[in-house]
């Protein structure tokens, strides 16, 4: 990714250097062939139409160059593979909290291995943070109320700075921290450190003891929809609208349940706002993603830490 | 009918009709309020001048070692609340622009002085409550007001800050309003749209997101002050509302904003560039419909400062295809400046020089425009120095020149004195080199990915380096800020006296006596003749030196 | 567009003591004040535009909670409301026409019976607002709105998506009772110039501009009559 993007940045840099040059060049030589002498005066020229429209018509598709370079680009920022590793994000004032779907927690470090794609799915617990890796070339804002995507693909191991771009208070400047690139090896070392508990077996406890289970059971007699294989597909809401069953329309019908009905169900749920962590949050929503990954009933945690050396 | 003339046997002029306090404060006449605009608002650019030079000092070291994070948090605030809100809004509109377009257009005032009037008073009780933030305090929301972070997290004065920049905006808008109505209802006979100097036409289309937008500021900044006083939740995402929506509404009007900051000092440059070539402009009707382009397309690209701030890829993918297409006429301006300047009789008085400066330094800013609108490239560089280097150009370099152009410029015509040409075009290299010297490294800094609005850096020491030659070069802008406001004070007094057109330009503003006089004309002009006619223009009164 | 004949100024300033020293001809300064006026209400516009947009977005998102909020609001003061202001609307117009044939009494008349109803306007808005403050309706800390969403007797009703609900109601009725405020007080103006017959046919200019806004505050209300308490009035 960051290859792209310099590519497209060397690419705007010599285009925009050669115009600077040019109009630069222009303006001086007129300056001075045209400089005052006596006895001449200056030829009055109206305007061409033909030349204006010259001038118009190359900046223009030249800039269609640029937008559509950057567009390819963005749209692969944005489009996350299938079976990234995922790491849940927390951004508070001012630290980075990071939850690995193995359970490892860390604060301001976020270890990585080379190779493997790294989905990002952030929140906030207070004001607007950004989430900004130089090194990646990407950045994107951390919202509280909703979770924020970004990925990633590290090819270099070392330490990378991480920083908080949105200004978020006082200590602002304070809320950096480091992205730690290791080799595949190392980083199953610093993985296999502590006992643990993968994130969405976090999530299925807190599924049982919250009492969720009784009514989203895996069957189809619950009085709550069949969360099994939801997740990524279609939904169809009781007032005809269909939705998207992604991160952020989970985190929803946790937390306010009456806004999109599932078609053919009571809205009986009750709401959780303010009566779970974002931590719990990000773990539920882990356990019910889990749900449609892993048809063997093992939870989905695993099976991606070892997707794609 | 004969000049009239006062007892000491002087001419009268606007200056000298009335001494009194009172004939100043209330004045009606557009060329005293424009004096009046041109003290507060030169107080206010020292104001947010020194917050930057504190800034650049404390950034001197990676440590934050000058002043506390919380300090410099208001530091930068308030250095862009005031120099946006309080300098460059008004700057060349309020200024320049109140003095001149009545002359320029052959009228005897704008079309309702008084509202003229109001519109400084509200300023100035704008102005006085910033003062009053400043002083109290201070305020640490950033000059976008970010909720929730201004409404909920801070406890500082965002108050009183938002209604200064409320009611400041009221003034904004009656300024406009103003315009709008002049130009199209008090033309003198014979001045059609297609004889209207370009300055006006900047003006017109200035005006337009001057009444389109700031309303729409006014509502948010409303909105932001009520939800910090009763924590509706409108903005609040605990409460259920929607932070992005403020930065819809607040962009809606902050992007056109930039051009409020622009289009007039691109009008300024057309008339320099065309009087000190001797020529027509280069093809004046696409300069001035360019003029009118970026104003509405100006109103479709705001969410190009909201690329990574959750907005969805569909949305992304237009407003970064819009704001290309606002480059355009941007782009034919320069083209057609330069065009200008082919095949004339050029010379470098400072007003000349700082167009030149305008010139360069304007589109080395579009052209990291064009940067920042690409989307791959806006995810990495948006909200790092490079943003803050792109926008100083353009602000800075492009208004604040074109500014300065325009003061030395009109100068003869407001004081009816000359000021020192050779301080003058030191000043102007002064300022155009202490002026990359401080943002071009800025832009480096970006791309090497130093986030804006950092007090201490000391995580990475490699930034250090080119802050140190950032703040080298701020303090050589400010002597090059310094220097013309000396020198134009002591021309007030020891200037020579400036004949009626020192330049031997066109248009009508050259026309009547330097000062002119309280009603501009003494007869109805009638214009016969069409924009810059230089071919018309008698050589050559001495131009002065 | 312009181009009108402008004479010499001194001729004419001295035949009509309402001519500004700086216009040239009355039909100048009259198409200036009304150009004014306009361009002034389109900023209003816009001013209200912004509320508008956020009003819409939340009513899309917090579908049901409007509705309910709706609901609570009293749909007969409301409607009474609309019928005043269309009233006082048409007693403006009738003000312009009798300013324009000189018939000093009707000018005055006219303009008293506008600030009547504007304030009878502003007296059931009061009555609706301390309603709304007796049943703790009033954002803030004492905010309480039982009760569930229209059409769906088991889902309650969200109380901060309510709340922004009445917010919103609140600061787009209050910010149009401004305006109607700022508005009787222009006519107070007026109305004290009318007693001394400074308006007719030769100078009506003020009359019409007041009676521009007037209009104008009255579409804002058309426009929020519908959006504050129409929405959700099927059932």
């Amino acid at each position: 990714m960051a290859n792209n993007v310099d590519a497209l940045y060397i690419f705007l840099l010599v285009v925009s250097g050669m115009m600077t040059v040019a109009i630069f060049t222009l303006v001086l030589v007129f300056a001075v062939r045209y400089r005052k002498r006596p006895g001449q005066r200056a030829e009055q020229i109206d305007g061409s139409h033909a030349l204006e429209i010259t001038w118009s018509l190359i900046p223009f598709c030249i800039f269609m160059v640029f937008f559509a370079w950057g567009a390819i680009i963005f749209f692969q920022e944005r489009k996350p593979p299938q079976n990234s590793a995922e790491v849940y994000t927390v951004a508070k004032q001012w630290m980075w909290k990071f939850e690995h779907m193995e359970g490892q927690r860390e604060i301001n470090e976020l270890h990585v291995p080379i190779g493997r794609d790294v989905k990002m799915i952030m929140t906030s617990q207070d004001v607007i943070h950004s989430f900004f890796v130089p090194a990646f070339r990407i950045k994107q804002d951390v919202l509280p109320g909703r979770y924020t995507v970004a990925w990633f693909h590290a090819t270099k191991a070392g330490t990378y700075h991480l920083f908080c771009a949105e200004y978020c208070g006082t200590m602002h400047s304070g809320m950096v921290g480091s992205v730690v690139v290791m080799e595949p090896k190392d980083y199953e070392a610093w993985m296999g450190g502590g006992g643990n508990q993968p994130l969405a077996v976090t999530g299925e406890k807190l599924f049982t003891e919250l009492g969720c289970v009784t009514c989203h059971r895996s069957d189809t007699q619950g009085r709550g929809p069949n969360l099994v294989s939801i997740f990524g597909k279609p939904v169809l809401l009781e007032d005809g609208r269909t939705v998207v069953a992604d991160e952020n329309y989970i985190r929803e019908s946790i937390l306010q349940p009456g806004a999109k009905i599932v078609n053919g169900f009571k809205p009986i749920m009750p709401t959780f706002q303010g009566q779970i962590s974002d931590e719990q949050l990000n773990a539920l929503v882990a356990y019910v993603k889990s749900l449609s990954q892993a048809p063997s009933g093992q939870t989905g945690g695993r099976k991606m830490a070892t997707a794609t050396p | 009918m004969a000049t009239a003339v006062l007892e000491s046997g002087e001419r009268e002029t606007y200056l000298n009709k009335e001494y009194g306090i009172k004939s100043w404060l209330l004045t009606v006449d557009h060329k005293r309020i424009a004096l009046l605009y041109l003290v507060s608002i030169t107080f206010f650019f020292f104001i947010g001048g020194f917050f930057a030079l504190l800034i650049r000092l404390e950034l001197l070291t990676p440590a934050g070692d000058l002043v506390q994070a919380d300090t410099y948090n208001k530091l930068f605030t308030m250095h862009g609340q005031v120099m946006v809100f309080f300098f460059l809004i008004p700057a060349v509109p309020a200024v320049l622009g109140n003095f001149l377009i009545p002359i320029m257009i052959g009228a005897k005032d704008l079309a309702f002085p008084r509202v003229n009037l109001l519109s400084w008073y509200l300023y100035i009780i704008g102005g006085a409550l910033m003062l009053y933030t400043i002083l109290n305090g201070g305020v640490d929301t950033g000059w976008t007001f970010y909720t929730p972070l201004s409404t909920e997290f801070l406890n500082t004065h965002v108050v009183t800050a938002g209604l200064a920049i409320f009611v400041a905006g009221f003034s904004s808008i009656l300024t406009g309003l103003n315009f709008v109505v002049t130009t199209h209802r008090m033309r003198a006979p014979g001045m059609t749209w297609s004889r209207l100097p370009l300055f006006v036409w900047a003006h017109y289309a200035t005006s337009i997101i001057q009444l389109l937008g700031t309303p729409v500021l006014a509502i948010t900044l409303l909105l932001v002050v009520c939800e910090r006083l009763f924590h509706l939740g409108i903005f609040n995402p605990a409460l259920g509302g929607d932070p992005l929506l403020f930065q819809h509404l607040f962009w809606f009007y902050s992007h056109p904003a930039v051009y409020i900051m622009i289009l007039p000092g691109m009008g300024i440059v057309s008339e320099i560039v065309c009087c000190f070539s001797r020529k027509r402009i280069f093809g004046y009707t696409a300069m001035a419909l360019a003029l009118l382009g970026i104003a509405v397309v100006g109103f479709l690209v705001w969410a190009h400062h909201m690329f990574v701030a959750g907005i969805s890829l569909y949305a992304a993918m237009i407003f970064s295809l819009l704001s290309y297409f606002v480059a355009v006429p941007s782009a034919i301006k320069v083209f057609n400046w330069t065009s200008t300047m082919y095949k004339g009789s050029i010379t470098y008085q400072t007003p000349m020089l700082y167009a030149f400066g305008f010139i360069g330094l304007f589109t080395m800013g579009g052209l990291t425009g064009l940067f920042l609108a690409s989307l791959g490239i806006d995810v990495h560089v948006t909200d790092t120095y490079f943003v803050v280097a792109h926008f100083h150009y353009i602000m800075v370099g492009g208004m604040v020149m074109a500014y300065l152009g325009g003061m030395h410029f009109w100068w003869p015509k407001i004081s009816g004195r000359m000021y020192p040409e050779g301080w003058g075009r030191l000043a102007a290299l002064l300022v155009f080199v202490g002026f990359n010297l401080t943002f071009f490294p800025q832009f480096i800094l970006g791309y090497m990915g130093m986030p804006r609005r950092y007090w201490d850096y000391s995580h990475s020491p490699e930034f250090q380096i080119l802050n140190v030659l950032s703040t080298a070069g701020a303090t050589v802008l400010a002597v090059g800020y310094v220097l013309p406001m000396i020198y134009f004070l002591w021309s007030m007094r020891y200037g020579k006296p400036a004949p009626d057109n020192p330049w031997n330009a066109a248009g009508l503003e050259w026309m009547v006596p330097s000062p002119p006089p309280t009603f501009n004309f003494e007869e109805q002009p009638v214009v016969t003749w069409e924009a810059y006619n230089y071919d018309e223009i008698k050589e050559e009164v001495p131009v002065a030196q | 567009m312009h181009n009108s004949p402008i004479a010499t100024a001194d001729q004419e300033a001295h035949q009509n003591p309402a001519l500004l020293h700086h216009f040239a001809t009355e039909e100048q300064q009259k198409d200036a004040a009304s150009l004014g006026m306009w361009v002034f209400l389109a900023t209003e516009i816009m001013f209200f535009g912004g509320m508008f947009c956020a009003y819409l977005v939340y009513r899309y998102w917090y579908f049901g909670d409007f509705g309910a909020g709706s609901q609570s609001l009293n749909v007969v003061l409301g409607g009474t409301n609309t019928a005043v202001l269309i009233c006082s609307s048409l007693t403006v117009a009738l003000a312009v026409r009798a300013a324009q044939l000189g018939q000093q009494k009707v000018i005055i008349i006219c303009l008293i019976l506008t600030m009547l109803l504007g304030l009878v306007f502003l007296g059931i808005k009061g009555v609706e607002y301390h309603d709304k403050f007796v049943e703790h309706h009033v954002p803030g800390p004492g905010f309480h709105f039982p009760g569930h969403v229209p059409g769906h007797p088991d889902i309650p009703i969200n109380q901060h998506h309510a709340q922004i609900f009445f917010s919103l109601y609140f600061i787009m009725t209050g910010l149009h009772a401004l305006h109607m405020i700022i508005g009787v007080g222009l006519f107070a103006f007026i109305t004290y110039n009318a007693m001394r017959r400074r308006y007719g046919p030769d100078y009506y200019t003020p009359v019409e501009v007041a009676g521009l806004y007037w209009h104008f505050v009255d579409i804002i209300w058309i426009y929020l009559f519908p959006l504050l308490y129409l929405i959700d009035r099927s059932k």
